[in-house]
């Protein structure tokens, strides 16, 4: 261990995707770090392989080349059993289509990362009842998701990532699927979450939702093409976003054409 | 063993899908059932045939004739075993481990009285044949030796016999007609109560002697009446093989059979026939049960294939479950999990079926068998329901296992 504040750390890291002849570079070279307690967007359009990136720091894949190291720890040497353990404690996922089971109440869903962490019984439930609190939802929790708004589902979902008490919250475009009214409740959330001294990353093509976050990391084509902040130098907390010029330009273009193009993102 | 975790999750998703699981469980439900009342039958029908076997003495040997096989007739059917066998048979000198010898020379006749006729399995026997076949007598008594002696004309006979003729079965000094003769009715047996095995409800007694001289035209060897068989009483259980050597030799020796021969007669001994019993009903039950196991077979592959459909559509249930650090082992526990209590509750249901079937029929008047289903039966069921829900499980539960994460979670 070098810096017992970063909690992530990526050194040149490559993944390419074999399609049949042809290979496709969804990362090419990236190296960043991210330290405890920030609230890092990273954006960029379909394609830019913000969510190879994502897939790669949440541990569900592994990088063609390079060292991605989370507190310390190198991923490429852990077995498949210890990165479930590591996803199961160290991470929380909120996903954009919310990803609840049908049917089972809220804190039901939230529970089931203490099932695998192998904490079973009252013991559980408490916790979930207590991380259902933490994100406003106390009265709601004998409540199935088809009874629950969009903004309490994914709020359901974030209590389901924090349950465990990760060191880093990972976002897939957490607001893709609710209103602007919904959105606001989550980002909010988030805003909370961070000044209690959580580790955000979350991967948007949104530029309000960005704008959010302290620290911005755009790609393109598989690089980094700019980053508000290296690691280290924003502070948690820091209130600026502090927006470089070619981060700006990188946006993605107006939200109404970014979405049909996720449209064609998903579909294939 | 933290197997039982998975339980819930298990119980939750079937209950999520009740139709499908009991249209699935259908399968292991009928063949589970299918295979305990047929084992049930086959238990229940050997155990009537054993009681009744049983009932009529485990001390008693059968002498048949073995026809064609001995030097002097070769080839052809002459039957060996005389009247002159059963008085040597009867001497207790040589024969210590013998209490008594019934010989029996019957077929089946016309029985008239009046106007009304049956046909009757008549035998000619001896006052002994009552105490060796343990029979009981409802009305009156069986042949005397005074009767069988002086070769009298009096019959017993069973109650269906009696109700054919008289239509009742109080008829002791009634007159019968057999072959133009008249008999005297002194006796009427107890009614065995089922048609099956063993049962003399249409059999009729009359002395040795009246049968060979008067009632049959009864062939003669070496100067002798044949008989059909002859009936032999040991001391005591322990005392059966004794008695059977002790019979054997006498034969041998009589029908003048060298070392190298092959007797000319056989001797079956209750202990044999429960055997023999044994290993048919055994065998008739190990075939009825194979096929209704291919009911089983059929059901687990019912269970596959819900459980390959299961998988596929909680993919991103599966990548979720990954994702919020699942293992491998815990995924496939849990498929395993789900596919064992759909074939343990299907196995219970088929239980509690094939007990209210075996309720049932013991219920039906007359039914003649009980069906018994033991506890080694019940086990057995389900553990072969445990084990369709493993064998038939374990490929969809792999192929739940295998599923990528992140594309299990874009799966849609």
């Amino acid at each position: 261990m070098t810096d017992s504040s970063v909690l992530i750390d990526m050194q040149n890291l490559t993944k390419v995707y074999q399609m049949g002849e042809t290979k496709v570079v969804a990362l090419d070279g990236v190296s960043l770090s991210i330290d405890e307690g920030e609230y890092v967007a990273i954006v960029g359009t379909s394609g830019s392989g913000k969510s190879t990136l994502m897939n790669i720091v949440g541990l569900l894949d592994r990088p063609t080349d390079g060292v991605y190291q989370i507190r310390g720890q190198s991923a490429g040497e852990l077995t498949g059993r210890q990165l479930a353990d590591l996803r199961n404690r160290e991470i929380g996922f909120v996903f954009q289509q919310f990803n609840l089971l049908a049917r089972a109440p809220a804190w039901r869903q939230v529970e089931l990362p203490l099932f695998y962490a192998n904490v079973a019984g009252s013991a559980a439930r408490e916790r979930a009842l207590e991380t259902l609190a933490q994100v406003g939802l106390a009265d709601r929790a004998d409540h199935k998701p088809e009874e629950l708004s969009g903004g309490q589902q994914q709020r359901v979902a974030i209590a389901r990532a924090l349950v465990n008490r990760p060191s880093l919250l990972l976002a897939d475009e957490p607001t893709g699927a609710l209103d602007t009214r919904t959105g606001e409740e989550v980002l909010a959330l988030f805003e909370k979450l961070h000044e209690e001294g959580l580790t955000l990353v979350i991967i948007t093509h949104d530029q309000e939702v960005a704008e959010r976050a302290r620290r911005v990391i755009t790609m393109r084509d598989g690089v980094v093409i700019s980053d508000s902040g290296g690691a280290g130098t924003a502070a948690a907390g820091g209130g600026s976003n502090g927006l470089s010029e070619p981060a700006l330009a990188s946006l993605p273009r107006p939200v109404a054409i970014v979405q049909v193009e996720e449209k064609v993102y998903e579909a294939g | 063993m933290k197997l039982v975790r998975y339980f819930p999750v298990a119980v939750s998703s079937i209950r999520a899908n009740k139709m499908r699981a009991s249209l699935t469980m259908l399968g292991i439900i009928i063949g589970v059932a299918a295979v305990l009342i047929i084992l049930g039958v086959g238990r229940g029908a050997s155990e009537d045939i054993l009681g009744e076997v049983a009932s009529q003495g485990t001390t008693r040997l059968t002498i048949s004739p073995r026809t064609g096989s001995n030097g002097d007739s070769a080839g052809s059917s002459v039957e060996t075993l005389t009247m002159g066998d059963v008085r040597t048979l009867s001497d207790p000198a040589f024969h210590p481990d013998v209490r008594q010898v019934a010989p029996q020379y019957g077929g089946s006749i016309q029985v008239v009285a009046g106007n009304e006729n049956t046909r009757a399995r008549v035998t000619g026997t001896t006052a002994a044949y009552a105490d060796v076949h343990k029979l009981e007598i409802a009305e009156g008594r069986f042949l005397t030796e005074d009767e069988i002696t002086q070769m009298s004309s009096v019959i017993v006979i069973g109650t269906t016999v009696a109700t054919d003729l008289f239509g009742r079965t109080q008829v002791v000094g009634e007159s019968v007609r057999i072959s133009g003769e008249p008999f005297t009715v002194v006796g009427v047996l107890e009614e065995s109560g089922n048609a099956g095995f063993g049962s003399n409800d249409d059999s009729g007694f009359i002395p040795i002697g009246v049968a060979h001289g008067r009632v049959f035209n009864v062939p003669r060897y070496r100067g002798e009446y044949v008989v059909t068989s002859i009936s032999a009483d040991a001391v005591s259980e322990e005392r059966v093989d004794a008695a059977e050597q002790q019979i054997e030799q006498t034969l041998r020796l009589r029908h003048g059979l060298g070392a190298d021969d092959d007797s000319d007669f056989s001797i079956s001994t209750q202990a044999s026939l429960l055997d023999t019993i044994g290993s048919v009903t055994s065998t008739l039950t190990l075939l009825l049960s194979s096929i209704a196991a291919i009911s089983l077979l059929v059901g687990g592959i019912g269970i596959m294939n819900i459980m390959l459909v299961s998988v596929t559509e909680r993919t991103k249930e599966i990548g979720l479950r990954k994702a919020l650090g699942a293992h491998t082992s815990d995924v496939l526990l849990q498929f395993l999990v789900e596919s064992l209590v759909l074939t343990l509750l299907g196995g219970l249901i088929g239980i509690a079926i094939s007990y209210g079937a075996a309720a049932l029929v013991s219920r039906i008047p007359g039914f003649p068998i009980d069906v018994l289903i033991g506890i080694d039966a019940l086990v057995m069921a389900l553990g072969v329901s445990a084990g369709c829900g493993l064998v038939f499980g374990l490929y969809p539960a792999m192929r739940a296992t295998r599923l990528d994460p992140i594309v299990a979670l874009r799966y849609e």
